[in-house]
């Protein structure tokens, strides 16, 4: 039987998403399936150089060959450049002068088909000065390395240092304190919906763009700029859109600048699809990262000090680096309590591609350290995994009460200490943990984790996000947003938060896709932010239309407002429920009897703005969340000792604190995606494999992605805390489930083979290898 | 020659199509975008990801590791021809209802592997359904509810439903 939370008509069950039947069937359009007529195909000339100035750029023979239409290169943009804040606007459409990152784009064409556009590419002769590069950040550190940027000495493209409380003093009173120094891959999205879009003019000044953009909002604002048009002429329509996980469909990438310029350049429509190569070689991509991490702890294994020393790859551009660094260093103080901790951060530009945010941006790095020494401090100890984690995870606040971290992180609700008791006891921890098991050359373990996430990210420029609720005369609802459904299920919950508050069904309300002449504004779908603020929004516009209606009503009974209510397409008074009428009739008294009256609820999210402030990146102060997930994890992993495999078992429990599951089935495909997709495979298989800026794993072959034989039957928890700042009491879902993998397997390989894996992935060469060495060990010993 | 146009004939989801294509036309190529059935999906065109599997003669088959030629004479069903006109297969009902579906990019895909399984094979074990969908990669719902989804519609599907 399905597990139903609360006492509700339509949220806290099992409900199927509003746009599973589209999916399901195919008629579901994405960006590369929009054709329209005269629509002509583009293609982007890139750089086969990591690093070298562009002397010149010819694309006569180019723009010769019969069936192109027209051709762009960097020019065009008139020294336009964009970035994700103001102060990082450091990169071009297209490169101009210099290319900083092999396969950026140097120019692009329009033709009757994409075999021209391809062939008229190779016609486009770029002239080249190849420049010494820098491939990893302590390259880029050294003095004297060539400069990625020439306005950036040093390669800095991000530093913070923060304080809080007195490490120094906290480790020399520590019983034990460990550095360790762990690492994380260079990661793909492994999105399979590759970058799209189509864009055309309709008007001399005026833009329509379809893109696959999980944030509609980007685009809108930079091609304005870009193009120098008013906001309100550009029109960005979303198809749906194959996944997202931060980054490249946040912001920017050539194509987007491309099809734009080219469709004004011809007065056609110019479509360009990126390939799975494009993609892999270009898209933005999880940070690696270098992580050392200091920790010192009482005898009893209580927290006393951490120091972190993050040094990342940012890639060419900044892109979002100062937030990745920011969320990197933040959640150190969660989920248990911390009382002093220091933080240095160095991000450097590289000549590799940028790096941006991913699902479990930035936490997942720190965490991963984090989580993976605390098992080993706590073996030091003789402490069990579980119980020290209990010893130093924060208490849930008392209801109206609000626990506050010591670099000013505020929470009202915090259910690790629930999570990790229900982790312990699903698995029989104790009794699984005591049993070591070997068969032939397998060997088991399992690995115990707890991880947090924050939920309604808000950053310090347009937070608000609103909804529009216009109840038609026939009883149905048309529900407007600005915020997008990447396929987490947002769409699906605000609906159905409507739908609650309204009193009617799922199946009356009618969501579209985000059409930015017609939806209010919205940041994007990034940092867990959608169900958390725009399902505030949908609750908030709902009520404004119900209450129009409850007048309406109150009206015809002859009673006061407070005195009607509505629940299941029923109107009634409350003290006397026989005295009713159907939703529909409601609704058409109120249209067509009042006279005319248009009933259309209003409603934005407030918690994004108000609720206790906004986070200070340089600082490392304050809440980036409105609200944070809890996690904690068990994996059992089998390991074959003599070739290194690695692999999940489907003994795997996680236990998920979303504060209240609005749709639990979504919330457990959400944790259950986070955790395999993005963590599970930062784990054991996923890696770019870098030579000098180029890519040597372009594929879908070559590059792991984790496919379904090996996936572990993970089974969900839910842990209900009803946080007071997010709707109906809900936080995110998901990227507390990607941070939490990745440390419960690396501690359930130790526990299978007394081997440490701290660079990750833990691939077949690597354990293997690490085990030759123990083993070495072991031997020398005898 | 590059350009030369052969004549193809082959039946899809139901419908006898008589047309002419390049040689060098993919399968995936001939559906998309001259029969414009864009269920059927574009990851990665080197037959790693599966999004663009169709069945041909009840095979699941990706449909850019085939060139349209390839597929004469042969039955051809995409996502588009599953459902009975408004009535979902039993295998898109369990996906829709037991939430299996996230972005639903790999979706169309998954659907046209799943039949192929169930229709060789009503009573497929958990490695049997793992198997079948092994070349289907999904980016973002975990695979379980995709197996469970498929195991319940082969329940469906054996009581006659």
């Amino acid at each position: 039987m399905e597990e139903t939370f609360g006492n509700y008509s339509v949220i806290g069950k099992a409900m199927p998403r509003v746009d599973a039947r589209a999916k399901v069937t195919g008629e579901a359009k994405y960006a590369a399936d929009i054709e329209l007529p005269g629509m002509l195909w583009g293609q982007i000339k890139r750089s086969p150089y990591a690093h070298a100035r562009i002397l010149n750029i010819d694309t006569s023979k180019a723009e010769e060959l019969p069936g192109v239409k027209a051709v762009t290169t960097g020019k065009d943009f008139n020294g336009f450049k964009w970035g994700w804040s103001g102060p990082t606007r450091d990169e071009e459409p297209f490169a101009t002068t210099k290319v900083r990152y092999q396969y950026e784009g140097v120019a692009a064409v329009a033709a009757i088909s994409e075999d021209i556009a391809e062939e008229a590419c190779d016609l486009i002769e770029v002239e080249y000065e190849p420049l010494p590069g820098v491939f990893d950040p302590f390259e880029a550190m050294k003095e004297g390395a060539p400069l990625v940027h020439d306005n950036r000495p040093g390669n800095i493209c991000v530093e913070y240092h923060w304080t809080f409380g007195d490490v120094d003093k906290a480790f020399a009173e520590s019983h034990l304190v460990r550095e360790d120094i762990f690492q994380t891959p260079r990661m793909a999205k492994g999105y399979l919906e590759t970058p799209a879009v189509v864009a055309y003019w309709p008007g001399p000044d005026r833009l329509v763009f379809q893109g696959a953009k999980g944030s509609p909002y980007f685009p809108y604002r930079i091609l304005a700029r870009c193009f120098n048009l008013p906001l309100s002429n550009v029109r960005v329509i979303q198809p749906f859109i194959g996944s997202d996980f931060g980054g490249t469909k946040n912001d920017m990438t050539h194509c987007d600048f491309a099809a734009p310029m080219l469709a004004k350049k011809t007065g056609r429509p110019v479509k360009l699809v990126y390939t799975q190569f494009d993609t892999l070689t270009t898209d933005l991509r999880r940070h690696p990262m270098w992580i050392t991490i200091k920790t010192g702890v009482t005898k009893d294994g209580i927290l006393k000090a951490t120091y972190v020393k993050a040094i990342a790859d940012g890639g060419a551009y900044t892109r979002m680096s100062p937030l990745t660094m920011f969320l990197t260093g933040t959640c150190m103080t969660l989920p248990y309590e911390l009382p002093n901790f220091k933080f240095d951060a160095y991000n450097y530009f590289t000549n590799n591609p940028s790096s941006a945010a991913m699902r479990g941006h930035g936490l997942y790095h720190s965490r991963f350290a984090a989580d993976v020494q605390l098992d080993m401090m706590a073996e030091e100890l003789g402490l069990d995994p579980v119980e020290i984690r209990l010893r130093n995870a924060i208490e849930n606040p008392e209801p109206g009460k609000v626990y506050e971290t010591i670099n000013g992180v505020h929470m009202a609700t915090c259910g690790v200490k629930e999570c990790i008791e229900k982790v312990a006891e699903a698995t029989n921890w104790e009794e699984k943990r005591k049993t070591k098991k070997v068969e032939g050359h397998k060997s088991y373990g399992i690995g115990f984790s707890a991880a947090t996430y924050n939920g309604g990210t808000k950053l310090s420029a347009h937070n608000a996000c609103a909804a529009i609720v216009r109840v038609c005369e026939d009883g149905s609802i048309n529900y407007l947003t600005g915020a997008s459904d990447v396929g987490q299920g947002s769409d699906t919950v605000c609906c159905a938060i409507a739908a609650e508050v309204l009193g009617v069904g799922l199946e009356d309300i009618d969501i579209k896709r985000v059409d930015t002449a017609f939806t209010p504004v919205d940041p994007g779908s990034y940092g867990s932010r959608v169900t958390v603020l725009a399902g505030q929004a949908a609750m908030n516009a709902a009520e404004d239309a119900k209450r129009q209606l409850v007048e309406v009503a109150a009206q015809q009974f002859s009673v006061t407002p407070e005195e009607v209510e509505i629940k299941n397409r029923q109107v009634f008074v409350k003290s006397n429920p026989q005295r009713n009428m159907p939703w529909e009739r409601l609704v058409r008294i109120a249209c067509y009897e009042t006279p005319g009256k248009v009933i259309i609820g209003r409603g934005y999210s407030t918690q994004g703005i108000t609720i206790l402030g906004l986070a200070d990146l340089s600082k490392g102060v304050g809440d980036i969340g409105t609200n944070y997930s809890f996690t904690a994890q068990a994996a059992e992993v089998e390991v074959d000792v003599e070739t290194g495999v690695v692999k999940c078992t489907d003994n795997s429990v996680i236990a998920h604190d979303c504060g209240f599951p609005l749709n639990p089935p979504a919330v457990e495909t959400q944790v259950q995606g986070g955790s395999y997709h993005q963590g599970v495979s930062a784990a054991l298989y996923e890696e770019f494999k870098m030579d000098q800026g180029q890519t040597l794993n372009p594929n879908l072959i070559d590059y792991m992605r984790p496919r379904a034989y090996e996936a572990p039957m993970t089974k969900v928890l839910h842990v209900v805390t009803n946080d007071p700042y997010g709707p109906f009491g809900a936080k995110e879902a998901s990227e507390g489930s990607c941070c939490s993998a990745p440390p419960a397997l690396i501690n359930a390989i130790y526990d299978a083979t007394g081997v440490w894996i701290k660079d990750l992935p833990a691939q077949p060469e690597k354990v293997f290898w690490a085990l030759k060495a123990q083993k070495e060990k072991k031997q020398r010993k005898k | 020659m590059k350009g030369e146009l052969k004549e193809l004939k082959l039946t899809v989801n139901g419908k006898p199509c008589e047309l002419k294509v390049k040689a060098n036309t993919l399968l995936v190529e001939l559906l998309r975008n001259e029969l414009k059935l864009t269920g059927t999906k574009v990851g990665c065109l080197d037959s790693a990801c599966g999004a663009c599997t169709v069945n041909i003669d009840g095979k699941a088959v990706r449909s850019c590791s085939v060139l349209a030629l390839q597929a004469n004479g042969r039955k051809v069903t995409t996502i588009e021809g599953v459902a009975d006109g408004d009535k979902l297969h039993p295998i898109q009902e369990a996906m829709v209802e037991y939430g299996a579906i996230e972005c639903g990019f790999c979706t169309p895909g998954m659907v046209m592997s799943a039949k192929a399984l169930l229709e060789e094979n009503p009573s497929p074990t958990r490695e049997e359904v793992r198997e079948a969908i092994q070349g289907n990669l999904c980016a973002d719902e975990g695979y379980v509810k995709y197996i469970e989804a498929i195991e319940i519609a082969a329940e469906k599907m054996r009581g006659g439903q």
